[in-house]
């Protein structure tokens, strides 16, 4: 399921409006995510959680960072997140379905503060593009 | 079998009761259409589906939408007892209809993103897990009776 350019076109003037904000969607993300699906809470044993926590906030930062990256890389995925999928492969080894969990809450997130822009092809164009992220983040997996 | 706490009955009920079934339904059953277009394959008889534009904009879809919603009121109703509410359907979704369980979860979360753009405000992240628990309460209660 490759990205059109349409799809392309969608998410990079979703983050060209963004702007430095990516961070706080993100972080807002994985609240939810821990609220909504608390099996994910698992892989964060060694962080504070409680809201407005800032180490939560310091982890949606470089979520939003790397999303960025993708976004602006969507020629070469695998490459540009090469780093990040050998360390999910390798080091946190992150069940496949979390992503999922996280791209979903994700999609909440955008959809409440970006109504007017989150038509459903903006909506289709984003679960693409976080599918795609997910697959290049566990492609080293096995 | 799910239970629901007095705060995420509440949760659930606050926003449902604002929901206009016809509105909401449409589109989120256009959404799913058009997010994940192998969904109509169970729509071939609806007219058009060409674009994200038709899809929307076409009045039995809107229908059926306000159909599936409906439906989902009777969840609402008895939340303690959705296997029960939903044998029947749960039977026919199998045996009439053949949609594969993992549709109804596609839908759920569409619909918990649906509901999230119309109340954005009140769409805290303990409404949201308590919308996510209903409808992955709905999808397991309709894949139940399944063979």
């Amino acid at each position: 399921m490759a990205l059109t350019q349409t799809d392309r076109a969608l998410v990079l003037a979703l983050w060209k409006k963004m702007s430095t904000n990516v961070g706080i969607y993100t972080t807002e993300a994985l609240e939810r995510t821990f609220v909504a699906f608390p099996s994910t809470k698992t892989y964060f044993a060694h962080l504070d959680l409680s809201p407005g926590s800032s180490q939560v906030k310091a982890h949606g930062q470089k979520v939003a960072d790397a999303l960025t990256l993708a976004a602006h890389h969507l020629d070469d995925l695998p490459d540009s997140l090469s780093a990040l999928s050998d360390l999910h492969a390798h080091k946190l080894r992150v069940d496949p379905a979390n992503f999922q969990f996280f791209s979903h809450c994700l999609l909440v997130t955008l959809a409440r503060h970006y109504p007017g822009d989150f038509s459903p092809k903006m909506h289709a164009s984003l679960d693409k593009f976080l599918g795609l992220v997910t697959s290049a983040l566990v492609s080293k997996y096995r | 079998m799910v239970h629901f706490t007095a705060d995420e009955k509440a949760a659930i009920t606050s926003i449902w009761d604002k929901v206009d079934l016809e509105k909401v339904g449409g589109e989120t059953l256009g959404r799913l259409l058009i997010v994940y277009p192998w969904t109509q394959r169970f729509f071939d008889k609806f007219g058009n589906l060409s674009s994200a534009t038709a899809i929307m904009g076409n009045p039995r879809i809107r229908a059926h939408g306000k159909k599936v919603l409906t439906s989902l009121g009777l969840a609402v109703q008895n939340m303690d007892n959705l296997k029960e509410t939903f044998a029947h359907l749960s039977e026919l979704h199998c045996d009439k209809l053949h949609v594969d369980p993992e549709n109804f979860k596609l839908l759920g979360n569409v619909l918990v993103i649906v509901l999230s753009t119309h109340f954005a405000k009140e769409f805290s992240p303990e409404v949201q897990a308590a919308w996510q628990k209903l409808v992955i309460g709905v999808a397991n209660a309709l894949s139940h009776k399944y063979h």
